[in-house]
């Protein structure tokens, strides 16, 4: 029967068409390049334009404390943010879920996420005029007689803190607001009469009930604070030493394509593995969470 | 806890306080870029001089170049929004086909092509960057060794910035655009089959003006994350700085007030285009 076999081929040209684009996107731009990167990460450069296959980049990043210090610096400094982001907007999560009503909800939402469309250079330059010595803040304190100089408030390991909570605060909020809505009051009411203190409802029912929301906001705080580059750079100056930095420094500043691609490597097994470990102690999969966000 | 259990005062009070202190929190750096935007003083910082315009409109002669003479500034604005408008066009574009590809076509390998659409998402931008830099110097060597062809768009430059941001905004306008099309009620499509309409008829007429919401959001989220994107940007540049890049360079330099200038209207552009947004949410949601 042609009129089926032609209904047949128009279908699987159509199937073509339609997977052209997904393939070649996802092949020329992330698969192939990060093998690319891979081959990159497992050379070493002999001579000029010789290459020979070898460990020595990695050799490199665990022989020199200044790289796996500033590395784990990184990772723990982003562990910190993840969680100071997590104390900051859970309050707030949860006056829009379930205290504040109908419109108020609304509109406390929609302005919780309004600074988040603005630029994230622009929140940095508003947070370095009002840190720098010259700034808003340090002016602040001596005009009101808390420290006699003005002080630097820039360039401090809280600063950066100050900074990466900021920008990630949208992130968290969004995830807790959702699994907070669908967290049924009545639950909580029951708890109380029953006798429970606050402490214990929150135990008991809204972290266990809030956890999906609490891993996704989790997971992608922190994945968004270890890659982050521009925040760190500024708000901590040159004491930042935050590793997107190093990578910067090897492959632009030094040209060092071999090491900076050994660093990224390293960087993104870190990420892979925090969204895994996530992941598998929440018991969710991989898409829900991604939706969630 | 919750408004129908008994809340002591101290606890109403402390959650109002705790509210209104976030909010200073998250408006402060704004307002402050935005008032420091006007004042007469040659570094954005206090004490107050009084208001002035100059950041806006001084030109070389009064000694202070403001936003609308800063031709380097005004030049990076229009760098971004030409890569902005690239990558909308094609991230809109193959999220669109990948939509219709994830709803609606069956396939071998689907569960995994789908996994790894969402991993863009995951790859911190930095190394989306540096593969994609490493990938295309690496093509653009073989080609210059082997045929002799200079392949100048593969250097870090725009194209290849555009290309950078596309790899993982297209992963986000393909959730958009999925998400939509799988509340599609396909009976619509099948009524009009019935009545005689061609499928390029059908797509035109009843699927896609369903998905326009869709494919408005997507586009104004795809315009916006590049226009602020920093890090894949960052390592794929090339002589021609956009926004975001230009603004990094001065604030670590120090910068005049003419930075908190051209932040006032990228606020005020975001915030439009973030109200359209919600609004538009809200009522296609009553429909």
């Amino acid at each position: 029967m042609p009129e089926l076999a032609r209904a047949a081929w128009s279908r699987r040209l159509l199937l073509a068409l339609l997977l052209a684009p997904a393939l070649l996107w996802l092949s020329l731009l992330i698969v192939l390049p990060h093998l690319d990167l891979a081959l990159l990460s497992f050379r070493e450069r002999i001579a000029p334009r010789q290459f020979v296959p070898s460990l020595a980049q990695y050799r490199t990043f665990f022989t020199e404390p200044l790289y796996w210090h500033v590395f784990l610096r990184t990772a723990l400094m982003s562990a910190g943010a993840t969680a100071l982001t997590l104390l900051v907007a859970f309050p707030i999560a949860w006056t829009i879920a379930k205290l504040a009503r109908g419109r108020m909800s609304a509109l406390l939402f929609v302005v919780c996420l309004i600074p988040f469309w603005v630029s994230e250079t622009v929140r940095t330059l508003g947070w370095m005029i009002l840190l720098r010595e010259s700034g808003v803040l340090p002016q602040l304190l001596v005009h009101l007689g808390i420290t006699a100089q003005p002080v630097e408030l820039l360039y401090h390991d809280a600063t950066i803190l100050v900074g990466l909570v900021y920008t990630s605060l949208l992130f968290m909020v969004v995830p807790l607001v959702g699994s907070l809505e669908s967290l049924d009051n009545a639950l909580i009411e029951a708890a109380y009469d029953l006798g429970a203190k606050g402490g214990a409802i929150l135990r008991e029912i809204v972290i266990p009930h809030a956890a999906p929301g609490i891993t996704a906001g989790c997971i992608v705080v922190f994945m968004l604070t270890l890659g982050n580059y521009l925040t760190p750079t500024l708000l901590g100056g040159k004491n930042s030493l935050w590793f997107t930095e190093q990578i910067y420094n090897q492959f632009i500043t030094r040209f060092n394509w071999e090491q900076g691609a050994a660093f990224g490597f390293l960087l993104l097994a870190l990420s892979t593995a925090m969204v895994w470990f996530g992941l598998k102690a929440s018991g969710q999969r991989f898409s829900d969470v991604m939706r969630r966000t | 806890m919750i408004p129908t259990l008994p809340r002591p005062a101290w606890l109403r009070l402390g959650t109002a306080l705790y509210v209104g202190a976030f909010l200073v929190f998250l408006f402060l750096p704004l307002v402050t870029v935005a008032v420091f935007a006007f004042n007469n003083a040659p570094y954005p910082a206090p004490p107050w001089h009084g208001f002035t315009l100059d950041w806006f409109l001084g030109n070389e002669a009064s000694g202070r170049v403001g936003l609308f003479h800063d031709s380097d500034l005004l030049a990076s604005v229009w760098t971004s929004t030409v890569v902005a408008c690239w990558v909308t066009a094609l991230a809109v574009g193959i999220g669109t086909a990948n939509a219709f590809l994830m709803e609606r076509a069956r396939f071998p390998g689907k569960g995994a092509l789908s996994l790894l659409m969402l991993t863009p998402l995951v790859i911190p931008g930095v190394i989306l960057g540096i593969s994609i830099l490493a990938f295309a110097s690496r093509i653009a060597d073989f080609l210059s060794e082997s045929f002799g062809l200079e392949a100048d768009f593969l250097r870090p430059g725009l194209p290849l910035v555009v290309l950078g941001q596309f790899s993982f905004i297209a992963a986000i306008a393909t959730l958009t655009i999925s998400a939509r099309l799988k509340r599609f009620d396909r009976t619509l499509e099948e009524a009009a089959l019935n009545l005689g309409a061609s499928r390029a008829a059908v797509l035109w007429t009843i699927t896609l003006p369903y998905l326009r919401p869709a494919l408005i959001g997507s586009a104004a989220i795809a315009f916006l994350m590049s226009f602020e994107n920093f890090n894949t940007t960052l390592m794929l540049v090339g002589s021609d700085a956009p926004l975001t890049i230009m603004m990094y360079g001065r604030m670590r330099e120090g910068a005049t007030p003419v930075l908190n200038a051209v932040s006032l209207f990228l606020m005020l552009a975001s915030a439009a285009i973030a109200l359209t947004l919600v609004r538009r949410g809200r009522s296609a949601r009553s429909d």
